[in-house]
């Protein structure tokens, strides 16, 4: 309950909305400052400095006291202009393996005249970036956010701050763009040799393998294989259909989830497809994918080789 | 892009150490020899070590230097506290944390201790050069405090001096506004370390033959004047300090416990109106002429005539005064008084007493022998000098007058009143200065401790304390033109008391009214001060609260003001002529139904628009061609500008 509280408190405070589309412009009421642990100290320094002239009478120590205050004064207005008004858009995102860290490129641009130094970002508070952003130009930054899982990765919201000029000061604003890194299984580690390709006319063995790109349909033969019958066409009433493949291969690869043993858990199943797809897709090799309510046909190429991690990823087990 | 770190830059260690330095360096003429030897070797090592990349020292060593230092300060100051002990002990400390710190948060507190090392600097000089040197001072420390910020690679030196300086600038006018609006306390807070006022020249409770003469060689202020209306003549210029009473044979004594129950006079003329700034000279003395009729606030009069502050002068204090040039005293004289001001130690001088009692014999009464003491200073061969020789403490008065005969202010006056005294008529040394130099560019009158003087007072039966000056006798040039004047040319004196050059003396004019103007605008600026600024502008009661409330608003005004004028320059800014030119021929072309998309470059528009509008071709080729020569090419002419600004102003589709 309270921290419910909390939340929506700090939600309304620093203007929290979720993640935005398109550019953010750090307009002034998302940059928020505070005196920096440094500031907390300077402060103390000048009350310690003031006592001192107070009590030597030293005018000069006013003098002092009294620049550097002002000089403390003048260090936030120059920190929160460090930040002000740049514009944060997102770039695109690699796609990584669960375990790894997802890199989001943020492309900071500064459309002023004013150069803007040591803008740091982080997600975490502990690990953080820095940059420079010169007047008229645009740096391109990239944030390290740990991918543990497979699965969609937000980006999440991003802190950029900065301390500069003087480090008394703490500017920051929360940005949270509205992208996502795509996470893949994390392959299986150690060589698992891949399945055994299956003759193409396999008597109905699921398992098996093709390097062949579909082509069209033609008239059932009697002596075609079931599997090749369009059984969506049949259902619809358009006779029965054979599915014809070109390609020369007379064997396809088929990545079958239930080739994978059942004791490796639905991840450890899963990691195993990866590092299957990936190492067919390094041997030139034309593979499909068949999991549960997912079947991807044979295909040779990159575009294969995304497409099934990418169903691998985004697996909704049950 | 670059990784966040927290380690040091060489190049931060290089503006540590001279941040360091500048602000330790004018201490080096007041610690021992042995710690500016010791801090320039540890500063030295810190530099050796980042030049060759070298690990840091070990901690035990650095423990062990600093548990020694620690003790050399305890054995050459007597102490670990304390002003001069605490600033040594403090460089000391910064430059061994120089050689252990490695990260940039133990940086920023260096830095701040510098800051505060700048103010150290105070406690012993607040002159103009001073001012000045402790502003480059705090500019280099606050560009060192820049170059921290960066992360990766560093800015050259001049970014960095040109950001503090900007960002100083900009601090001055909140600066001033804090200075002049902050509420001012009364300090000291608290009892300050003894040794907090040391080694200031001025007069002191004491005279001894050449204590006066020692002050001669010292060009240091005393205190100015300036005065309402004409400056009264030279000779009347007595500028009353500590009196004395007691004599032991050889040194003057001004009463430890003054009667401070307030004298009567008759004054004779009109009172001369002036105002006194009083140098610190740690004692409580203040000056005024002869005779003062007025208390300065926080002041009492003793019963001979002394004004003393409530606190010693440790600050400069500025006080209107009137005095009465003319006066007669009160005859009255008590006895504890009469008795205290013919005392002579027994069985001293014995030749002085025979001449006295011999000429007051002589002499019809007490102003003709006053006369016959004067006349044989006079007349016989005695010199004045700066340079006198030394007296044995033993019958030292015999000694001046009946051998040596060549002395100093201090000389006379004390002869002077032995023989008075032995003669029977009270009298005692007044001490402080005489006469003060001209300022004809501030018109006010500057007072040396060179012009530090000693003469005398008898007691008359009709006219009370009457002044006599001994030394107007032997060389009335000392009392009407000044020491200068009065001094062989072959005499130490100082240089600037020497009138030779004339462009000199009015440089040091010059000079010395601005240092005037310097100390009563700043250095001057307390809380009286502020109280009559703030009375000035129409704020009767200045308050605390009411200081602060005015100090909050102005303090919002300026920076409100400074944050516009800052934040102005984030606006996109305007686009270069270049640019303007491009997308006015952007639009014109969109306006006619081939707009550029946000992603297409120049030359990938340009081939859409002349397949669109082949009609235009020619000059969407030549202004696309300029412009792409212009922003990307390296051989762009100055005239290439203004052509494609012509072109594109003749474009119309």
């Amino acid at each position: 309950m309270l921290l419910a509280l909390k939340n929506r408190f700090a939600g309304w405070l620093f203007q929290l909305r979720g993640a935005e589309a398109g550019s953010i412009e750090l307009v002034q009421r998302r940059i928020f400052i505070l005196p920096s642990r440094h500031g907390m100290i300077y402060v103390a320094a000048l009350l310690l400095m003031l006592t001192g002239s107070v009590n030597y009478n030293l005018s000069l120590g006013f003098v002092l006291t009294f620049l550097l205050a002002a000089l403390g004064v003048n260090s936030i207005l120059h920190t929160f202009r460090n930040l002000a008004r740049l514009r944060v858009s997102p770039g695109r995102v690699q796609r990584v393996y669960a375990g790894d860290h997802a890199h989001f490129t943020l492309a900071i641009d500064n459309p002023g005249a004013l150069d803007r130094f040591s803008v740091g970002a982080t997600r975490d508070g502990k690990v953080a970036i820095f940059t420079d952003v010169p007047a008229r130009q645009a740096t391109i930054i990239s944030v390290a956010v740990p991918a543990p899982h497979r699965g969609i990765l937000r980006a999440g919201r991003l802190t950029l701050f900065t301390r500069y000029p003087l480090g008394l000061c703490y500017a920051w604003a929360y940005v949270e763009p509205d992208v996502s890194c795509l996470v893949y299984p994390r392959p299986e580690a150690g060589h698992v040799p891949l399945p055994l390709p299956a003759p193409h006319a396999g008597q109905g063995i699921a398992h098996g393998s093709g390097q062949e790109d579909f082509s069209g349909l033609r008239s059932y033969h009697p002596g075609d294989s079931p599997r090749h019958i369009a059984w969506k066409a049949a259902a619809r009433g358009q006779g029965l259909l054979t599915k014809q493949f070109s390609g020369r291969a007379d064997t396809e690869l088929w990545l079958d989830w239930q080739a994978t043993p059942a004791t490796l858990g639905v991840e450890g199943r899963l990691s195993r497809l990866a590092s299957w797809v990936i190492d067919a897709h390094a041997a030139g090799l034309s593979f499909g994918l068949r999991l549960p309510g997912v079947i991807l046909p044979p295909a040779p190429g990159n575009a294969q080789h995304d497409r099934c991690l990418e169903a691998l990823a985004l697996y909704q087990p049950g | 892009m670059a990784p966040a770190t927290d380690r040091l830059h060489p190049r931060h260690i290089g503006w540590l150490v001279l941040a360091l330095i500048m602000v330790a360096a004018p201490h080096v003429e007041r610690v021992a020899w042995w710690i500016t030897l010791l801090a320039a070797t540890l500063l030295a090592w810190r530099l050796y070590i980042t030049y060759y990349a070298l690990h840091l020292p070990r901690k035990w060593l650095l423990l062990l230097i600093a548990a020694g230092g620690l003790g050399g300060i305890y054995i050459t100051y007597g102490r670990i506290f304390g002003r001069d002990a605490g600033i040594a002990l403090l460089v000391i400390m910064l430059a061994l944390k120089l050689l252990e710190m490695s990260t940039l948060r133990d940086a920023m507190i260096l830095i701040f201790v510098c800051y505060f090392l700048v103010i150290t600097n105070f406690l012993y000089s607040q002159s103009i050069p001073t001012a000045l040197y402790m502003l480059c001072a705090v500019w280099i420390v606050t560009a060192t405090m820049i170059g921290f910020q960066f992360h990766g690679r560093q800015p050259g030196y001049r970014y960095q001096l040109r950001s503090a300086g900007t960002l100083l600038a900009q601090s001055a006018p909140l600066m001033l506004v804090l200075f002049v609006l902050f509420p001012r306390v009364q300090g000291p807070i608290w009892s300050l370390p003894q040794d907090a006022y040391a080694g200031i020249t001025g007069l002191s409770d004491k005279m001894a033959p050449g204590s006066v003469s020692s002050l001669i060689l010292s060009d240091a202020i005393a205190f100015r004047v300036s005065f309402d209306a004409q400056i009264p003549p030279a000779n009347r210029l007595y500028w009353r300090g500590p009196v004395m009473w007691d004599f032991d044979g050889y040194t003057w004594t001004a009463p430890r416990f003054p009667y401070m129950v307030q004298r009567e006079y008759q004054a004779l003329d009109e009172p001369v109106e002036y105002t006194v700034t009083v140098e610190p000279h740690s004692r409580r003395w203040l000056f005024a002429l002869d005779l003062p009729s007025r208390l300065p606030p926080g002041s009492t009069m003793s019963n001979d005539y002394q004004l003393f502050y409530q606190t010693a002068v440790n600050n400069r204090v500025r006080y209107d005064m009137a005095s009465h040039l003319s006066y007669r005293d009160n005859a009255e004289l008590g006895r504890r008084e009469h008795r205290r001001a013919l005392a002579l130690p027994g069985n001293t001088n014995p030749r002085a007493s025979g001449l006295a009692s011999q000429m007051r014999k002589a002499a019809p009464d007490e102003r003709a022998y006053i006369a016959a003491v004067l006349g044989m200073f006079r007349n016989q061969n005695f010199y004045y000098t700066t340079t006198p020789p030394l007296l044995p403490r033993e019958n030292s008065v015999d000694e001046f007058l009946f051998s040596t005969r060549a002395g100093f202010c201090e000389h006379y006056a004390s002869s002077f009143a032995v023989l008075m005294r032995a003669a029977g008529i009270p009298a005692r040394i007044v001490t402080g200065y005489q006469g003060g130099e001209l300022n004809t560019v501030g018109n006010y009158l500057t007072v040396r401790q060179a012009d530090a003087h000693a003469w005398v007072e008898v007691w008359l039966k009709d006219d009370g304390w009457v002044r006599v000056d001994p030394t107007a006798a032997v060389s009335p040039a000392r009392v009407e033109a000044g020491v200068a004047a009065a001094v062989p040319h072959a005499e130490e004196l100082p240089f600037l008391l020497r009138g030779e050059y004339a462009w000199l003396r009015r440089a040091r004019m010059t000079w010395d009214s601005v240092a005037n103007s310097w100390n009563q605008a700043v250095l001057g600026y307390t809380q009286d001060r502020q109280r009559q600024l703030m009375r000035r502008v129409g704020i009767d009661d200045a308050t605390w609260k009411s200081l602060a409330t005015i100090m909050l608003v102005a303090t919002g005004a300026i920076t409100l003001v400074l944050a516009l004028l800052m934040l102005h320059k984030l606006r996109a800014s305007r686009p270069d002529p270049v640019s303007a030119a491009y997308s006015r021929f952007c639009e014109r072309l969109a306006r006619r139904g081939v707009a550029r998309h946000p992603s297409e470059g120049p030359d990938a528009f340009r081939k859409r628009a002349t397949t669109a509008r082949p009609e235009l071709a020619s000059s969407i080729n030549s202004i696309s061609a300029l412009y792409i020569r212009l922003r990307y090419g390296e051989a762009a002419h100055a005239t290439d500008a203004l052509q494609l600004k012509r072109e594109v102003s003749g474009f119309s589709p």
